[in-house]
């Protein structure tokens, strides 16, 4: 897969850029306003996605595998299980409840673990994303050449 | 609001009817935009913008994906003959949209109006919801304390689908 | 009661496609077209005339109605389901393309005996 004109190539650029921050802001407001972890995910692996669309797949072929996101994925998903099993030992003892303080309601740091659950599956999503996009668009031509 | 929304449902109907008819696959693929596009306009009429973000993007990637494998692999649609086989999948097919539309009529006789609603199961989510959770955004109160469980498989449900997508592409068959 | 009605005439465009197609990339779009109905069905029974988005804001009056965020809860975890069920079955369809040459189901028959 080519990649295209210089045109598309630097306006992808500063595009993706601004799609990365806006992600994380929907990821972080997740409980302050529409959002959540699902929908700031996959605006997260939209930003990746374009820069590879529009660079062509031989920027990615260097590493010849997709190893980076996967780890990546493996890794947030053991770090929100080890967060709720904390949940055990704390407070009433059931498995995945919000044990950390609730603060006021509207403020930025508040309703508990749940910024952080947001946090972790955010990146978890995107990860995933991303892996399932590599594996069936840009890698799946490698076995024609071994 | 009702006429607002048949509209749009009548918009969405004649693009999926389109979309199992074309002779090219990319039309099909593309038609398929409208339903899911259209759905974000109902999402966003039926006050829950919390569905309209996660349907745009969701359909976006869906779309992406699909338009690789297509231009990636054959674009022609194949013609069937009218023979045996399909008039019999065709009379099996009316007889079970008979029997779905009789427990349809017997489902939804019991349903309120549209939009008068009692809330009988949320009152306690509305009410309680955001002293208990903290929450400003009852639906990612709901998500994450109150339903949490389901979360906790959703995340799950796209790992598997990850280490699916890999293991599917990745082993070498028998020719 | 009209777009009730409705949204089960989408679901049976839906379910016309699977039986009758026979190329794999159109099953796979009725599939999905099938999902988006089920989900506009659950968010229809959950509206309240008059509500707001279950959202709670600073100036907002006092006695406020909102819709019923239980089936939205529902309908979000089922929309990033679907996406999983798409790229799955588009995956066994490249896999299918590689080794028959063709999206025809009817010659993609090599499972019997």
């Amino acid at each position: 897969m080519k990649g295209l004109t210089p045109i598309v190539k630097k306006v992808a650029q500063l595009m993706s850029g601004i799609i990365f921050v806006y992600g994380i802001y929907i990821v972080v407001h997740g409980h302050l306003t529409p959002g959540g972890a699902f929908a700031g995910g996959i605006i997260l692996a939209g930003a990746f996605i374009l820069l590879i669309l529009a660079f062509g797949s031989e920027v990615i072929k260097l590493k010849k595998e997709e190893t980076g996101s996967s780890i990546t994925e493996s890794l947030s998903i053991l770090l929100t299980l080890i967060l709720a099993i904390g949940g055990l030992f704390i407070g009433t003892k059931v498995f995945f409840n919000n044990y950390l303080p609730k603060g006021e309601i509207g403020e930025l740091i508040s309703a508990g673990a749940i910024p952080i659950y947001n946090i972790l599956i955010g990146i978890e999503v995107a990860a995933a994303i991303i892996t399932i996009f590599l594996a069936l668009i840009i890698f799946k031509e490698e076995e024609e050449e071994r | 609001m009702e006429i607002l929304l048949t509209v749009i449902l009548g918009f969405m109907i004649i693009g999926a009817i389109y979309a199992l008819h074309a002779n090219d696959l990319l039309s099909a693929v593309i038609a398929q935009g409208i339903v899911g596009y259209g759905l974000v306009i109902c999402f966003l009429h039926l006050k829950a913008p919390d569905l309209a973000i996660v349907q745009i993007v969701v359909e976006t990637i869906t779309l992406i994906i699909m338009v690789a494998v297509v231009l990636d692999s054959s674009r022609k649609e194949i013609k069937g003959k009218i023979g045996f086989k399909s008039t019999v999948n065709i009379i099996v097919g009316l007889v079970f949209i008979g029997f779905l539309i009789y427990f349809f009529n017997m489902a939804t006789g019991s349903l309120d109006v549209f939009g008068e609603h009692a809330l009988r199961m949320s009152e306690t989510y509305i009410e309680e919801g955001a002293q208990k959770t903290g929450a400003a955004n009852l639906v990612t109160g709901i998500l994450w304390d109150f339903r949490g469980y389901d979360t906790l498989g959703e995340a799950t449900i796209l790992f598997t689908a990850a280490l699916g997508v890999l293991s599917v592409l990745r082993l070498k068959g028998k020719k | 009661m009209i777009v009730y009605i409705m949204c089960f005439i989408l679901f049976l465009v839906g379910l016309y496609g699977i039986v009758t197609r026979r190329n794999l990339i159109k099953i796979v779009i009725s599939l999905t077209i099938m999902e988006f109905s089920v989900f506009l069905f659950l968010v229809l029974i959950g509206y309240v005339e008059g509500g707001e988005a279950p959202i709670l804001t600073e100036n907002l009056p006092e006695k406020v109605v909102f819709v019923d965020p239980l089936p939205q809860a529902m309908v979000l975890t089922a929309i990033v389901i679907g996406l999983a069920t798409s790229a799955m079955l588009l995956a066994i369809a490249i896999r299918l393309y590689k080794k028959y040459g063709t999206f025809d189901i009817r010659e993609i028959n090599n499972l019997r005996g």
